[in-house]
Formats: structure tokens, sequence, C-alpha cells
């Protein structure tokens, strides 16, 4: 028999479905596929494709080096396609006042660099709590982020899900 | 609590067990249920009748039940028997979540409490999985649950899930999997690849960051729908699975669940949960992502071991949140 693994991609994904029986809805599953979004997505905007009250998961197109980001809680990053690295510094000063979620820092932040990983698809990595952190993709990437709802999400279900 | 409903009577006594000579089985007696098994079938007698089932898919869902400590609300081994964890205590119901059953009066349920319910469920699973037989295994990866008793498989009755505090690979927490741990890679994703990322942290913060291959962690999972903890952000976890063949239950949810695919296909039959009516036909293949409301039940089919992202909120008290009418039962309304 043939096992082959299917992965997908951008360039090479096939979405399901939601088949309704009765009166229910399609848009009551939030159904989308995460390809689908990042193929219609702006580099780095931070798409929501999951919540659970205040936590998401964000979908983002990784294309050119990404803004710094910092967050008072663990995040993490899930790498779909491609290949990457994340740059973490230990910010000499902390921006006060932020909210949940990843918060944009304007520039790179000055501070001790806690050092780097490199990713491929199907790496999931440590975001930590406190440390400002920089994704330099090579090529077009698709990333997950495992956050809470912030100033950085775009929530536009109503674009991504089937209704 | 406002409601004037009364609290159920909680039942505390101990399981009996007596040794059935024709088939060299135990059979289990625990609050007014009574479980009896023969080379084939499982037959529960309650007060108002009797259930009887394939004893194959019976401890396929009996191992996920007592794994996974009865889980987020209802398990359903099927459309009519099954448990309602309570946090402390649990429901076993016949029926209840039946419309037929209800329709009819011929629905039943009992309160446990937890710890002596998981006694009597730990040792009918132990007394009725055969040697040979793996109930976490997928049907062409293990052997035959019929017959009479023929020996045990403890150890995979004893199978403990990896469950992270904060990040896999961290120092102190869960490791990712190899084969010097004891998790080869499986048959179905022997083209997964294997190379794991490169970690380099500077003098000072060693074992801050932390990355690993998830597609790797799950292509050596040896168990199927049995997912495991990877990462917690807040109260958000992270519980990746392989699947293969049928889920087991139809998860009831008591809150909302999300599901990504992360490789090949599942197809979810998704029912009502209080009534097992059918709702939808869901399905999903790589890069898909769905939430299961938090009033259906659901069961998946994968005909080729695929990975699943599970992800669970487990804040406390949630459950009273939706049921209380609080919280809608959709993840976003639009
Ligand atoms: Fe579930």
């Amino acid at each position: 028999m043939t096992t082959a693994t299917k992965f997908a991609s951008v360039s090479d994904f096939e979405k399901g479905g939601v088949e309704v029986i009765g009166n229910d809805q399609p848009r009551r599953y939030l159904f989308s596929n995460l390809f689908d979004v990042a193929a219609k997505s702006q580099p780095w905007e931070r798409v929501v494709v999951a919540k659970n009250l205040e936590f998401t998961i964000e979908c983002a197109r990784a294309e050119g080096e990404s803004p710094w980001y910092l967050s008072g809680h663990d995040e993490t990053v899930l790498v779909m396609e491609g290949t990457l690295a994340v740059h973490f510094v230990q910010p000499a000063v902390v921006p006060g006042g932020a909210g949940n979620g990843a918060t944009r820092l304007s520039g790179t932040p000055s501070g001790k660099v806690m050092g780097h990983v490199r990713l491929q698809a199907g790496h999931l990595a440590l975001l930590p709590a406190g440390a400002a952190y920089q994704i330099r993709p090579a090529g077009l990437c698709v990333v997950l982020f495992q956050s809470l709802l912030g100033a950085e999400s775009i929530e536009r279900w109503a674009e991504i899900c089937q209704h | 609590m406002t409601s004037s409903v009364k609290p159920p009577v909680v039942h505390r006594d101990a399981h009996r067990s007596i040794r059935d000579p024709r088939y060299g089985y135990h059979s289990f007696e625990i609050g007014s249920f009574k479980f009896q098994r023969d080379e084939y079938f499982v037959r529960v007698t309650y007060p108002k009748g009797t259930y009887v089932v394939d004893v194959g898919n019976f401890l396929r869902a009996m191992m996920r039940d007592v794994a996974w400590g009865f889980f987020y609300g209802w398990v359903n081994f099927d459309e009519v028997f099954g448990t309602v964890n309570r946090y402390g205590t649990v429901d076993v119901f016949v029926g209840s979540y039946n419309a037929g059953y209800v329709a009819a009066s011929t629905d039943f349920s009992e309160c446990f409490d937890s710890a002596t319910l998981f006694t009597c469920f730990k040792a009918l699973l132990k007394d009725w999985t055969n040697e040979g037989y793996d109930p976490f295994a997928a049907p062409l990866e293990t052997g035959s649950p019929y017959g009479s008793r023929h020996g045990n498989n403890d150890q995979a009755v004893d199978f403990q899930r990896e469950l992270a505090d904060r990040f896999v690979g961290l120092p102190g927490d869960s490791q990712p999997r190899t084969d010097a741990r004891g998790f080869p890679v499986n048959r179905h994703f022997d083209d997964v690849p294997q190379h794991e990322p490169e970690v380099h942290a500077e003098p000072g913060f060693e074992g801050q960051l932390a990355a690993f291959n998830l597609f790797a962690y799950l292509s050596r999972s040896p168990v199927t729908w049995n997912p495991s903890v990877v990462s917690i952000v807040g109260e958000s976890a992270y519980c990746p699975t392989s699947e293969e063949h049928i889920l087991p239950i139809l998860h009831g949810n008591d809150r909302v669940e999300w599901f990504l695919q992360l490789s090949d296909e599942i197809t979810w039959q998704v029912a009502d949960k209080a009534t097992a009516a059918p709702r939808a036909v869901i399905t999903m293949k790589a890069g898909d992502v769905a939430a299961m409301p938090a009033d259906i039940s659901h069961r998946g089919f994968s005909p080729k071991r695929s990975m699943l992202l599970v992800w669970e909120n487990m804040t406390p008290g949630l459950e009273q949140r939706y049921a209380s009418g609080e919280l809608a039962p959709t993840a976003a309304e639009f």
C-alpha cells in the first residue's frame, strides 16, 4: 500500500468542508484553511484562525523580516511551511501598559542578545515571556502563533470561514 | 448555584467483582450497574434494561475514558452508553442523551465519586484486556480482543500520555521522542523528515530557548486518538495526536474545542449532544481548521494515520459557564 504523508502549502492545498444535516449552519464550525488564509494575507498580518475566549491561534504569511514583537506571556510559533530563524533579545527597557498578546516594537530593541533558533516546516518553538523576537524567513513561510488576543490580532471570520 | 434542582446522590461504595468460570473474566458491579463480558460482547445491565456492545469497541472507548481521567465533558462509548465528567464526580448513563431512550423513559443515570469509579473501570479494563491486544493501537497494529480470558496486557493498559508542564524540551519538562526513548517512527510516517531545529542560546540564557520537531514527534506516537500536551500558554494547551481508524468515543463537548489538521485527512461525524441526532459531516484536509461547538458530540474517521492538533482551553469552571448559557456554544460570531 502507499502511505505517502500529505502536508500542504500555499501553492498546494485542498480544502475540505462542512456538510450540514438538517438545519445546522456551516458558520458554527468556523471552518477555514490556514494556507488559504496565508495566501490572502499581507506579510505579518496575524490573522486569528482559532479563538477560545481570550486565547488565540494566529496565522501569518511570513515573508520578509517580521517586526520585533514582545509579549508579557509565553507564546509559541509553529512553522507550517518554509525555513526561518527566530532571533531573541532581552530588552533593556520593557514598554509598560501592554495588554495580552504580542506587542509590535518600533525598531530593534536594545538589550542582551539571548540567541536564535533555526526552524523548518513542522518545528515548534517557544517564544518565552519577556523576550523580544524577530522572525527572519528564507522565502515565503507560513507560521502559527499560539498566543492571546491582543493589539496585533486580526479577526476576519467572514472572509476566511465557510458560511 | 441558583438552581433548585437537588444535587444527585453520589455513590461512593467500592465495586464488587466475581469471576465468571465460563470465560475466565470477572464481572463488575458498581451502584446499580453490572458489567459482564463473554468472548465477543459486553453486557451492561441497569435497573431499566440491558445494553450490549462489541467488546473491542467497548475496550477501546474504556481505554480512553480511563487514560484521560474521564476527559472534558461527555465520553459517549456510542449513541447510548457513556460517562459525563462533573469534575470530582462522574455520571454513568444509558440512553440519557439519546432521544429515543429518553422518549421511552428507558434512560438511566447514576453519579459516582470519580476515584471510586476510576478504580472499578481500571480493574475492568485490566481484567478484560487479553495478551496481544492493545486498546490504544489501530486495529491493523494489534491483535484480537475476542475469546476467553488469556493473559493480560497491563503494559498497554497502563500507558501514560506525555503532558508537558510548559514546553517540550525545556530542562525538567517533557522531551522530544526518539528511538532511544522507545518511540520508533510509525509505518505510516516513514516519509516524515526527522531533522531537529537548531537552538543557539547565548551564555547566560541556556535552557530558556526551546524548539523541537512536532511533526517528527507525532510520527513517533505509538498510540492513536490519545492527545499529548506539548505547549501551554496560560490555560491554552496544544494537544497534538496521531489518528488512525475510528475515534473510539463520541466526544461530547462541555466547552469549545478546536482541530487543526496538520497532515492527511479526517472526516468528523457531528451530532447533537443532547439527542444524538446527526448535525454535520466535516472533512478536514491538511491545513484545515475547525471549531467543535460546546453543544455537539463528534467522532473522527482517519483512513491513513494522520496528524491532528487538538487545541483545548483548560480554564477551570469553563464547563459551568457554557452549561449556564453565559457563554455561547460557538467560538465566534460573524
Ligand atoms: Fe474532542
